[in-house]
């Protein structure tokens, strides 16, 4: 199978995503998922449109994207964490 | 900063900001561009306990690595991350300066630790004593 390419992006593309980044190859990690995660600014996503296969990001999305993304506000709140981790994984999984 | 009392989240921002520039630890432009960032990526975080914000913004407009922390009388209106009319009443609000990728992953994830941790929420708010907060803070975060 193919490694999925993940995009963490958060508004600076440097502080929650820092969190969000690591979170997310801590969770596939643990999984046995290789998967390819990029941190990045939101206003870089543009430039993934064709690699990608999801976002996730803490901050708001303008535009509509091939992939699906996801809200991270739980892996720093940690309410929800576990429902969002289970998104993730289908994602990475299918 | 501790009973901190503002009409409003610009003002808040604005002294805060202003606050780690003349200590040295931001340039100038840090200020405009944290109340601008904030205006367009919002930063409150809703947590089982009192809700929390973490403005910040590009690395570009910091010189050192730091976090000012404010504790608010009366709680301030700040836009929910990620969402896009969602709003929290904030109590405590951690202003982070960042200077650099990677350099502050274990400061962060230590600080997402306390917003996940209600009874150190509590603390912040009820404890009277600069000293005990910053020392708390410290010991919490490891940091200095």
């Amino acid at each position: 199978m193919k490694k999925k390419q993940v995009l963490v992006a958060c508004g600076a593309g440097i502080a929650t995503s820092t969190i969000v980044n690591r979170a997310i190859e801590d969770l596939c990690t643990e999984n046995n998922i290789e998967c390819d995660i990029v941190q990045i600014k939101i206003t870089e996503v543009g430039s993934y449109v064709d690699t990608a296969d999801l976002l996730v990001t803490t901050t708001i999305v303008q535009n509509e994207y091939p992939f699906p993304v996801i809200n991270a506000r739980a892996f720093l709140t940690g309410i929800g964490l576990e429902e969002v981790k289970k998104e993730i994984l289908e994602y990475l999984k299918n | 900063m501790k009973d901190v009392n503002v009409d409003n989240q610009e003002e808040l921002l604005k002294i805060m900001a202003i606050n780690l520039f003349e200590k040295g630890l931001v340039k100038e432009s840090f200020i405009e561009a944290v109340i601008e960032r904030e205006k367009n990526s919002a930063t409150g975080l809703p947590t089982n306990g009192v809700s929390v914000a973490i403005p910040h913004t590009d690395a570009e407009h910091v010189n050192k690595n730091a976090i000012s922390v404010a504790i608010l009388k009366e709680p301030v209106k700040f836009g929910v991350m990620g969402e896009r009319s969602a709003e929290t009443p904030v109590q405590i609000v951690f202003m982070l300066a960042i200077n650099k990728k990677d350099s502050h992953l274990v400061l962060l994830q230590k600080l997402m630790g306390i917003f996940q941790n209600e009874e150190e929420l509590q603390f912040l708010m009820s404890e009277e004593n600069r000293t005990n907060i910053k020392n708390r803070l410290v010991n919490h975060l490891q940091i200095l």
